[in-house]
């Protein structure tokens, strides 16, 4: 009998918040690996590229063991991507990875997934996108994850790499938000690195996906796929197809605003508040969250109480609980692991006009390379630029 | 405790990444918490490779390179005479009234600049020779990295040797480690020199003992400051 046979189904709440957990000291591939053994995961599909390709490879083991039912290597990241629509069209869980360049690579079919309605789980192990090449982590490619209409969760370590990914699944699958997750690191930092991780036994699953409670119909003998072709708006008159078009991206849209409930039950909510009264607020997501975590503590012992925002959820992004959290503070700072500053623009145009505080254009660093708490510690006491 | 930033810099086929593993180790088994980063290019002798190991006694949450160490080990004069560093001069970074453990039988010849330059941080440079040590105890130049890690054991007074040895007989008896290709061949080469594991185990503690010894002689024990004083370094 195949392994996955012999696991016990429970619902997604036992899982994530009654089964007993055990602490394991193991990198975040190997997190995300262990969150697919108990994710219920029909197939896997991949194109290789570093530092995606540990977890794939493991994941590929669990394949073997019995675990997935089905694993298909594709031949490049567009074909690993449309293999995804077809998989999730048919109904089945299906999950995917990449990396930088690889995700630019199959961006096209990245960003045609949430118009087809497609629930899956996208694993982004962030590496650098531009030349010269490089394969360290550097999170740019998420500020283009932002535009597509996908739900992008931005995980800070393992342990997160491991709830989120399970969550993904099944956020992704309920009716009413019917959308790709993407559950983002940072590359090596969180990847190729150890942490503790608490889990539940590998002896439990997740329900499989119920594909016939889903917002879109299924590929089967009743809807064979040649109706997606036959009613494309190409097709039609220009004013059928702006009215269409409308319609089903402000529905993306909508989708993304009804996932925030399903977001805040199973990770807790979209942000996390570490010194919610200080007046001094970091805000950051990914790895940043890890080094400003180490600044906050540093600050402390110097004598000064500075705040933390962790921002879970990228999409949908959480501008309520923001200016909630900013409206008494004096001067936010935005530390980041990009040139780009994706966030930071996130965070200005979400506050504008709603909190009077100074938000400081960085720090960032770029490349790859950690940002030290000194970093951060420089622009909260010595006032860097605005 | 103390949190501790530890840069460790050596030359491809030391075992400064299976070093750093094994002081990391040895700090989790005695109860701390600690994290390893280790960081090369490809994988080859005599290539610059560098290891941080992060140490504190409660949550760690820092991730990378470590910028600005508060202790720095050099496994080998090259890092300092031929610069072969990631971090150019090699106390790059390092924090005020900080220690630097240099594998090197004789202190080595510093430019002007750098005596200077360390005299203003208040750096601590000992001279370990760890490669003595080493042929001593264990016959083999291969344990250097043992050498290393005791005389670290002993200034920083952890991980106490009691877990260092549960972290070596982990590394080497354990079956949990995967180890990369080059490091796997180089185990192989260091089991060849032996007559089993358990007494390459043996040898390389002998050699951490010595080093560890070698320390606490020469007055290289740090006095170890009270919590209050630790105001982590700005």
């Amino acid at each position: 009998m195949i392994k996955t046979e012999k696991q016990r189904v429970v619902t997604p709440e036992y899982l994530f918040f009654e089964a007993p957990r055990t602490r394991s000291y193991i990198t975040g591939s190997e997190a995300a690996n262990e969150a697919v053994r108990r994710g219920n995961v029909d197939i896997a599909i991949a194109y290789p590229i570093t530092p995606q390709s540990e977890t794939m490879q493991q994941v590929g083991e669990l394949y073997a063991e019995g675990y997935l039912r089905d694993y298909y290597r594709a031949e490049d990241e567009v074909g690993a991507f449309a293999a995804m629509s077809g998989a999730s069209r048919t109904g089945v869980r299906c999950l995917t990875a990449s990396s930088g360049p690889g995700l630019m690579r199959g961006l096209e079919t990245v960003a045609s997934w949430p118009g087809h309605r497609l629930p899956l789980v996208f694993l982004i192990m962030c590496r650098v996108i531009n030349a010269p090449l490089s394969i360290q982590p550097d999170n740019l490619e998420l500020g283009y994850m932002l535009l597509t209409g996908n739900v992008v969760l931005h995980a800070e370590n393992q342990q997160d790499f491991f709830d989120y990914t399970l969550a993904g699944f099944v956020i992704s699958e309920k009716c009413e938000v019917t959308l790709p997750v993407a559950v983002a690191v940072d590359g090596f930092f969180v990847t190729h690195a150890r942490g503790w991780v608490e889990m539940p036994s590998a002896d439990l699953k997740l329900p499989a996906r119920e594909c016939y409670s889903e917002a879109v119909p299924m590929i089967d003998n009743e809807n064979p796929p040649i109706r997606i072709a036959r009613d494309a708006p190409i097709q039609k008159s220009n004013f059928i197809s702006y009215q269409m078009h409308a319609a089903w991206q402000q529905e993306i849209q909508a989708a993304l605003e009804r996932s925030r409930q399903w977001i805040t039950r199973y990770l807790g909510g979209l942000i996390e508040v570490v010194n919610p009264g200080a007046e001094t607020m970091l805000i950051a997501s990914g790895s940043a969250v890890s080094q400003s975590r180490e600044a906050v503590r540093q600050a402390e012992e110097a004598g000064k109480e500075v705040g933390l925002i962790k921002i879970k959820s990228l999409r949908p992004f959480p501008g309520e609980e923001l200016r909630q959290a900013c409206a008494h503070a004096k001067r936010i700072i935005v530390p980041e692991f990009n040139c780009i500053g994706w966030l930071n623009r996130e965070v200005r145009s979400t506050l504008y006009g709603w909190v009077d505080a100074e938000i400081a254009d960085g720090p960032r660093v770029c490349g790859g390379i950690t940002m030290p708490t000194e970093m951060i510690l420089e622009w909260v006491f010595e006032g860097k630029p605005l | 405790m103390k949190r501790y930033s530890i840069r460790m810099a050596g030359v491809g086929g030391q075992g400064v990444v299976t070093a750093s593993h094994i002081l990391s180790n040895g700090v989790i088994l005695g109860g701390g918490e600690s994290t390893v980063v280790p960081f090369f290019g490809s994988e080859k002798r005599m290539a610059p490779v560098e290891s941080y190991v992060r140490i504190a006694g409660d949550r760690l949450c820092e991730i990378g390179e470590i910028i600005y160490p508060n202790f720095i080990a050099i496994f080998h004069s090259q890092v300092i005479t031929h610069g072969k560093s990631y971090t150019m001069p090699f106390y790059s970074g390092l924090k005020e009234d900080s220690d630097i453990l240099i594998n090197s039988h004789q202190p080595l010849q510093l430019g002007a600049d750098e005596e200077r330059e360390l005299a203003e941080r208040r750096a601590r440079v000992y001279y370990l020779p760890a490669i003595q040590l080493a042929l001593e105890y264990a016959g083999r130049d291969i344990a250097t990295n043992m050498a290393m890690i005791g005389a670290v054991s002993a200034i920083l007074g952890l991980p106490d040797l009691e877990s260092l040895e549960k972290a070596v007989r982990a590394r080497f008896l354990g079956k949990d480690f995967v180890a990369s290709g080059g490091t796997a061949s180089l185990d192989r080469a260091a089991e060849k020199g032996f007559a089993h594991k358990a007494e390459l185990v043996q040898k390389n503690m002998e050699v951490i003992r010595a080093a560890h010894r070698y320390a606490v002689e020469h007055g290289w024990v740090r006095n170890r400051p009270k919590e209050s004083d630790e105001a982590c370094t700005r």
